[in-house]
């Protein structure tokens, strides 16, 4: 507590120092007097106090500062420094280890001091950061009590205002009040006074009147009079009757037969009038129970007791029913139980058809947001769509009316003939025209036929030719075979020369191995067939082949070769013949087949070869 | 539609007789009767002095003709050209005249409204009834004719006598609660006597034929009241006009207010057509499409062609400014006509006086708005069928039908201005007056008329 004290006063002023040394000196115990000494040591002090420690300890008291610092030690609570001597006179020693105990401990205590100072001076920088933040706030807080206080008082103000706003209403209110209190006074008064007023006016008038009429009539006015030529009978044929008593009875009979005739009247009229609502309701009733019955013998479980009895009074409705009579029975009787039983029913029928839109408009909230704004769309499209429809339909009708319209008209006038023949004149001209046409096309044809005719001609020709080739190259392979078998290779070479495809076929398989490879590359796709057939000149393998082909068809052959990428393409048909001719040969069979094959393409290639130029 | 020719007229004064034969009119001092079909005259009567109101009596067989002025009546029989009555009130001097229902009654009311007299063509016998009041409608006959209810006031308070029209004998006589009566009238089943008060209080009672009180209404205080009523044909409804420019409707069974006819001056409802006269300058050769082209057609081309618009809603009729300090102020509900077969009401409201409302009274809403270009003066409904002749005294006249309605110009040299109209018992023909002269109008069968209404563009 002491030590809280000091330190804040330290903080507070340095001139106060010493003193509060001093005072904090009695009152401290030895421990803290002691830190406070310390903590007095390690601030530089005045210079006396300087003066004196440095010049504490000399050569000369050395004996005097010992007995000093022992004197101060041990009221400080440590133990003597000197030695127990036995006696007193005798001198006392200096005790080493007491000295030396003494110096750890004061060291020791120095530390603790220092550490507790340190402790003390974070404490003391966070309460003074505390305290400025407190200072801070607590300016802020007077501030806004500040406002405050000026808003509050600012709002009495207006409030102050207000009421006296409302004061000053009120007095006017009240003053109105009492204004419309007096001018209906007023109004009042006048308005008694206009009555009396009219009632004073309309006696005198009444007065005046009963004069007049005095006057008037009791003057024998000569003129009052009717002057008629002959009385008329009466319209209903009757005569007059004199007024008697039986007279007024009978008028009253009469008057209360009308108005008894009057109520019978609306009576049978209001009668009628329930009788049919009587009908609809009993038929509302019978709808209810037809409708309601079916689906009860599931919620009878469910509901409660109150369907229970509704059930019963159906039944017993239902055996009313047929009672037709009852509703002509006085309506009180009947009315209860009918309203009830069809109130009842209707509650259920409420209470269902809620529950029913209930389910239905949960199954909107589910399903129908996004659809029915999508089918929105989708109408507005469609509509639009129709519209333009529509329109263009419009458009179409009124273009064809007008042109019927035009044609009408055209029919209608004189010039219809004139104009017809101008218009088969026109007709006959173009006629003629396409009449040339068709002429030199029918010539072209009959042109065209003809060359084909020919080609015809030649090719049956050729092949006569071809047969006849064949038929010496059987007999000649059939005389090989028995003689020269060893020939065989340079004849088929010989024979080339001079047909091409038994001689291609040959070539082909003797190199087989050879050829395999590009045979099928070119199988697979006809694309490569035409790289093929580009680079054929270049491929040593197929070169000799190619040779051969060249031979056999020239023309066919350079004008492949001559041939741009895209003029190949319409001969890949051509090409691909050619593969198939190629499969088939490469696949192991017998020769017989194999050269009737052969020849079969051969035709279809030779076709082709016509085909191209 | 056919016109015929134009007679000459004087004081408004034209009338069909009951029985739907004949037609009166009066020409200055003259009477003139004519046979409705052929149009000849029958009888020509003279009377002493320019004749200020003429009423047939209920067998059509005798003509009353009041000379105010004068004091006289002069009776004129159809039978019997030579017989004449005159009836000579004197110094008493004569305000109102009328038959009583069984036409052999004259009941004339004298200056001052000091008495009414009743004379009979039958007996020598006259009858006074003292203390007549002064008021807007203070008699009415019941429609069979048997009883009569009149206003009097006697010690400044209201009474009704009912009296027995065969012997002129009281039946009932009691007082109301009124603080000045103005309009008594009764129900077409003759059983219950509706009774209103004055323009300063909203107060309309109901009496039965015994003299008691069935039902009192007043639908607000402090402000000006009643200003029209009328019975439906039926007797089922009470249609009550009143000067804040409402119709109220009243029912005959608890006689309270069934529902109330606001007139606004915009109408915003899209259900209603609003039909809207509308002006066109006429063009030549067109000019005689909303008619039947008289024979000389200088008359039409003066005047200018019209004809009715469906005017688009909102609509915002035409106002009236009233003048709040003066004495019967132009607002309210002046006119209320209930069609024959009870279906519709006509109203007009007196600060919106170029416009005619047709209410559908089985459905108790608005069904129709006609705006004239000038005020309405007169409606009156078809006595057979639910058809609307009105007239605004220019020269044309109105048509409205639920299927639509139309404008027709009455031709004729020079205008005729239509002020006044009457139409004839079989809802064939009516009398168009004007200022002195009046013109039949014939009407062709409901086809053809249906037909003219669709050349018309009545409905366009």
């Amino acid at each position: 507590m002491g030590d809280w004290m000091t330190v804040t006063d330290r903080g507070l002023s340095s001139e106060s120092k010493t003193i509060s040394q001093y005072t904090s000196e009695i009152k401290m115990s030895p421990s803290s007097l002691y830190s406070q000494q310390v903590l007095c040591s390690s601030i530089p002090l005045s210079k006396n106090v300087h003066s004196f420690f440095s010049a504490f300890c000399t050569e000369d008291n050395i004996e005097q500062s010992i007995s000093y610092l022992d004197q101060e030690l041990t009221t400080f609570g440590f133990p003597s420094l000197y030695e127990e001597s036995k006696s007193k006179e005798t001198k006392r020693e200096l005790n080493i280890v007491a000295v030396l105990n003494c110096m750890n401990e004061l060291l020791v205590l120095q530390r603790k001091n220092l550490l507790a100072q340190e402790n003390v001076e974070t404490q003391n920088l966070k309460l003074g950061s505390d305290m400025d933040h407190l200072q801070s706030c607590y300016s802020k807080l007077k501030e806004q009590l500040e406002t405050s206080r000026r808003e509050m008082i600012g709002l009495q103000e207006r409030d102050r205002q207000l009421q006296c706003k409302n004061r000053n209403l009120h007095q006017l209110l009240k003053n109105e009040k009492d204004e419309v209190q007096k001018l209906q006074n007023i109004i009042a008064s006048r308005a008694t006074q206009y009555n009396h007023d009219m009632k004073r006016k309309e006696r005198e008038y009444n007065k005046l009147k009963e004069r007049l009429h005095q006057l008037v009539m009791n003057k024998k006015d000569k003129k009052i009079a009717m002057d008629i030529l002959n009385y008329v009978g009466r319209a209903d044929g009757k005569r007059g009757s004199w007024r008697t008593g039986k007279t007024e009875a009978r008028n009253e009979d009469e008057m209360y037969k009308i108005l008894l005739n009057d109520y019978e009247y609306r009576q049978k009229q209001i009668l009628m009038e329930n009788a049919e609502l009587k009908k609809v309701l009993q038929q509302m009733k019978k709808e209810m129970i037809s409708l309601l019955s079916p689906q009860k013998k599931k919620p009878r479980e469910r509901v409660d007791d109150s369907t229970g009895t509704v059930i019963s009074d159906v039944e017993e409705d239902a055996g009313e029913l047929s009672r037709e009579s009852m509703w002509d029975l006085s309506c009180e009787t009947v009315r209860e139980q009918l309203t009830n039983s069809i109130r009842k029913q209707w509650r259920i029928l409420k209470s269902h058809v809620e529950k029913l839109d209930n389910q239905v408009s949960k199954v909107h909230l589910e399903g129908f947001n996004d659809e029915d704004v999508i089918s929105r769309q989708d109408h507005e499209q469609e509509t639009e769509k129709l519209e333009l429809e529509i329109q263009q339909c419009k458009e179409m009708i009124k273009t064809q009316q007008q042109l019927l319209q035009q044609l009408a008209t055209a029919c209608d006038d004189d010039t219809t003939s004139l104009l017809r023949d101008c218009y088969l004149l026109e007709e006959k001209e173009r006629l003629k025209e396409e009449w040339s046409l068709f002429k030199e096309q029918k010539k072209n044809f009959e042109r065209e036929r003809r060359s084909f005719t020919e080609a015809a001609i030649r090719l049956g020709l050729e092949r006569k030719a071809f047969e006849e080739e064949r038929a010496s190259w059987l007999k000649q392979q059939f005389l090989n075979m028995t003689t020269f078998d060893h020939q065989n290779s340079e004849n088929v070479k010989l024979f080339s020369a001079f047909s091409g495809s038994s001689d291609r076929d040959n070539l082909i398989v003797h190199s087989r191995q050879p050829q395999k490879k590009p045979h099928n590359v070119s199988n697979g796709s006809p694309v490569c067939m035409s790289k093929l057939t580009k680079s054929l000149p270049a491929s040593p393998s197929t070169s000799d082949f190619c040779q051969t082909r060249s031979c056999v068809s020239e023309h066919s052959s350079i004008n492949v070769l001559n041939m741009t990428p895209e003029e190949i393409k319409p001969n890949q048909v051509g090409g691909e013949c050619t593969n198939q001719k190629w499969s088939v040969v490469s696949r192991p069979g017998s020769q017989e087949g194999c050269y009737s094959g052969c020849s079969l393409t051969y035709t279809n290639s030779h076709v082709e070869k016509d085909d191209l130029p | 539609m056919n016109f015929s020719e134009v007679f000459k007229l004087s004081s408004l004064l034209c009338k069909f007789s009951p029985d739907g034969k004949y037609l009166a009119s009066c020409v200055q001092y003259r009477l003139v009767v004519r046979d409705v079909n052929t149009l000849q005259i029958l009888q020509l009567y003279t009377c002493l002095d320019q004749i200020q109101h003429i009423e047939w009596s209920a067998d059509s067989l005798f003509i009353l003709c009041a000379m105010y002025k004068r004091g006289l009546v002069q009776v004129w029989s159809l039978e019997q050209p030579e017989w004449h009555c005159k009836i000579d009130e004197g110094s008493a001097g004569l305000v109102a005249s009328c038959w009583s229902p069984d036409g052999r009654h004259i009941l004339n009311t004298t200056e001052f409204h000091l008495r009414i007299t009743v004379w009979s063509l039958c007996t020598k016998s006259v009858s006074y009834i003292k203390y007549p009041k002064a008021c807007l409608q203070g008699i009415t006959f019941t429609r069979d004719g048997r009883y009569m209810a009149l206003a009097e006031r006697r010690d400044c308070k209201d009474y009704v006598s009912i009296f027995v029209c065969s012997d002129w004998q009281l039946l009932r006589h009691f007082d109301t609660d009124t603080q000045d009566l103005t309009g008594i009238e009764w129900a077409p089943n003759g059983c219950v006597l509706a009774v209103w008060d004055t323009c300063l209080e909203y107060k309309i009672l109901l009496y039965s034929l015994d003299g008691r009180l069935l039902s009192a209404y007043s639908a607000y205080e402090w402000s000006l009241g009643i200003k029209s009523v009328a019975w439906s044909p039926s007797s089922q409804f009470l249609a009550v006009g009143s000067y804040d420019g409402k119709v109220r409707i009243l029912n005959h069974v608890t006689w309270k207010m069934i529902t109330e006819f606001g007139h606004p001056a915009t109408i915003n409802n899209p259900k209603i057509v609003v039909y809207k006269e509308a002006e066109k300058s006429p063009q030549l050769g067109l000019g005689c499409l909303s008619f039947p082209p008289p024979g000389a057609g200088a008359g039409p081309l003066l005047s200018s062609e019209s004809k009715y618009e469906i005017a688009s809603v909102p609509v915002s009729l035409q106002t009236l400014k009233p003048v709040t300090d003066r004495a019967n102020p132009k607002i309210g509900i002046g006119m209320l006509a209930f069609s024959p077969d009870s279906y519709f009401l006509a109203t007009r409201n007196d600060n919106i006086p170029n416009a005619v409302w047709v209410w559908d009274i089985q459905k108790l809403r608005l069904f129709a708005v006609l705006e004239q270009l000038s005020p309405v003066r007169t409606f009156q409904w078809d006595p057979q069928q639910p058809r609307l002749a009105i007239c605004t005294g220019g020269s044309r006249l109105y048509l409205w039908s639920p299927a639509g309605c139309m404008s027709v110009q009455v031709p004729g040299e020079g205008d005729f201005a239509v002020l006044s109209l009457c139409w004839h018992l079989s809802g064939d023909s009516m009398a168009l007056l004007s200022k002195d002269h009046v013109c039949l109008c014939f009407l062709e069968t409901e086809a053809s008329v249906s037909t003219a209404c669709r050349q018309l563009g009545g409905h366009t």
